[in-house]
């Protein structure tokens, strides 16, 4: 499967409380929460986003809290996956357990810039970048997170123990 | 093969005699936890897997704390979905308002979780029991939604770095005052992916609530988890508490660590992490003039008895500032009782403080005390992102309860000394 779109540039260390602040978290419903995703970044949602398009961060991103509402807001919001430097250790496991699609790439993060044109093979995790012609490699997925992908996220694959 | 105490947890538990860094295991976990913003999404999911029951009704601590006392319909709304879910399934840990506390205070305090443990959390700071010499961290709902099915989870064995600190602290440094020297040292992300093992003679002599401060702010630092060695002090803690046997586990001496750091904490003053990242840490007596109008003192980092203590101690026959709103949240009931009993409450109360039932409440900009536009604020949470407290353009001055308490009183951020 191939992921196509615009990126959006944020910078290092965008943290949960970010991309949904508190102040949301009495509720758990994904249009809601994708009402209010990144009220609490600098800069916050871009305006000219379009579905499907991509955010692109640096290090660390979603790092904060463990709320599974920030990588469901993002997706929610029709953000197609995000690619950053680094990612905070409870955000990674939340996003592939939802289903948003994420890639690890330190060099791509640094060089993209706000509305490259993006392709992302999400099968291998190669990032071209259709503006520039760069490609760069993401980070492998473990082995394990594949198996859950291929599932269908976490809750079919322990739902297939149960069956 | 040496191992470190975290890997030492992670092989008992995954039935195995030993594990590497790097290697995926399935563990079986000894307790799972949610609060009230992280259980309501777990028991969705939890209803999707088809599983006829939980894994075990006594290894599942539910703690609606967040917006509790419920501060608007839709947080009651959320609240009731997990006391449905806890009456259904005949949780017994279920903790509702009267005998809640903030999870993180609460668990370890009604003998939850003991030594050699492995606890997982649908809250980040679930890494708070490390100081009990256990494996904790933090997960998202799913991940809990499939442990509440399975009784274990899949974990990636973490590398560990160790940081050793030697000699007698200065009066009025804490556990928060290492643990936020570390963090401005190595970086929001300097421990990410990893483990963080706190030892040498200052950890060795830290009272057990120090600990719980040091390890439940491993997270700032990304790290998967805090640990700190149990010994006689961890001992006398959970000796008559643990409901559970509970088993001591110790690195080897030639155990592998990806990194030592090593501290004369001696040398350590308290700490003050300026906004927006708890890495922005500098000692007080650095802190130039910083108006506050607000201190909170509370939170699954500095609301235990010996933080209160500390805060009464500075705030003792003083007023706070006419510009400052002082705002207490003891951790626990037990907590608020036995502040209650010593005195504590009553100097709170003459100080000038408003105190409150236990609740994480402005920790999180939840409710109980919000920041609007260009309001400053020092307290002793964990975490001073922007707009965690209230409005964007608010600030959050992260310190230990000394350094609150007696900012509280100046008006602007000062050493405990400066009130003396
Ligand atoms: S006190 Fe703050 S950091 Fe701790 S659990 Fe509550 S909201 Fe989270």
């Amino acid at each position: 499967m191939e992921i196509r779109g615009k990126s959006w540039r944020f910078g290092s260390d965008v943290d949960t409380d970010a991309i949904i602040p508190a102040r949301y978290l009495n509720t758990s419903d994904p249009a809601e929460l994708a009402a209010h995703c990144m009220e609490g970044a600098v800069p916050s949602f871009p305006s000219g986003f379009k579905t499907g398009d991509i955010f692109v961060a640096g290090k660390n991103f979603g790092c904060g809290s463990s709320r599974e509402h920030a990588p469901i807001a993002i997706k929610a919001a029709g953000v197609s996956c995000v690619i950053a430097g680094t990612f905070a250790r409870i955000f990674y496991r939340n996003a592939f357990n939802i289903g948003l699609p994420i890639f690890e790439s330190v060099e791509a993060a640094e060089d993209i810039l706000e509305g490259d044109e993006l392709a992302v093979a999400a099968d291998t995790g190669v990032i071209t970048n259709l503006t520039t012609g760069k490609t760069y490699a993401s980070a492998p997925v473990p082995p394990f997170m594949q198996e859950i992908i291929a599932a269908g996220g976490l809750i079919n694959y322990v739902a297939n123990k149960f069956k | 093969m040496p191992m470190t105490i975290t890997e030492k947890i992670l092989a008992a538990h995954a039935g195995k005699d030993q594990v590497v860094p790097g290697e995926l295991i399935n563990a079986k976990i000894d307790l799972a936890l949610g609060n009230d913003i992280t259980a309501p999404v777990a028991i969705r999911e939890f209803n999707k897997i088809g599983a006829e029951d939980i894994f075990d009704r006594e290894r599942i601590a539910l703690v609606p704390d967040h917006f509790t006392p419920n501060k608007d319909i839709q947080s009651a709304e959320q609240a009731k979905i997990i006391r449905n879910f806890a009456c259904k399934h005949k949780i017994v840990n279920y903790f509702d308002v009267g005998r809640m506390g903030i999870e993180h205070c609460l668990l370890p305090e009604q003998g939850l979780v003991g030594p050699g443990d492995l606890v997982i959390g649908a809250d980040s700071h679930t890494c708070t029991y490390g100081a009990l010499g256990a494996f904790s961290t933090g997960m998202g709902s799913t991940d809990i939604a499939a442990a509440m099915a399975l009784g274990e989870t899949w974990l990636k064995v973490p590398e560990s770095i160790k940081f050793v600190f030697e000699g007698e602290l200065k009066p009025w440094v804490s556990g928060k005052d290492l643990i936020l020297r570390i963090i401005g040292d190595i970086g929001v992300d300097g421990a990410l992916y990893r483990a963080m093992e706190f030892t040498g003679s200052t950890i060795e002599n830290l009272s057990i609530d120090g600990r719980f401060t040091m390890c439940n702010m491993a997270i700032e630092a990304g790290a998967k988890n805090g640990i700190i060695p149990p010994d006689e002090i961890t001992r006398a803690y959970v000796e008559r508490r643990c409901r559970r046997p509970f088993k001591f586990y110790h690195s080897d001496p030639d155990a592998k660590y990806a990194q030592v750091y090593r501290y004369d904490a001696t040398e350590i003053e308290p700490q003050v992490a300026f906004p927006h990242m708890p890495e922005n840490s500098r000692p007080v007596s650095e802190a130039g003039y910083v108006e506050i109008d607000q201190s909170v003192i509370g939170s699954c980092t500095n609301g235990r008895i010996e933080d209160l203590r500390v805060a009464a101690k500075v705030l003792k026959g003083k007023q706070v500032h006419k510009n400052v709103r002082l705002i207490i949240l003891p951790g626990t009931q037990d907590i608020y009782l036995q502040a209650l009993k010593e005195g504590l409450i009553e100097v709170f109360i003459k100080a000038g403080a408003a105190v409150s039932t236990p609740t994480c409440g402005p920790c999180l900009g939840g409710h109980m005390g919000i920041l609007a536009s260009g309001e400053r604020c020092i307290a002793t949470t964990n975490r001073n992102f922007v707009g965690r407290m209230g409005h964007l353009e608010s600030e959050i001055y992260l310190s230990n309860p000394a350094v609150a308490a007696a900012s509280s009183i100046r008006g602007r951020i000062v050493g405990p000394w400066e009130v003396e």
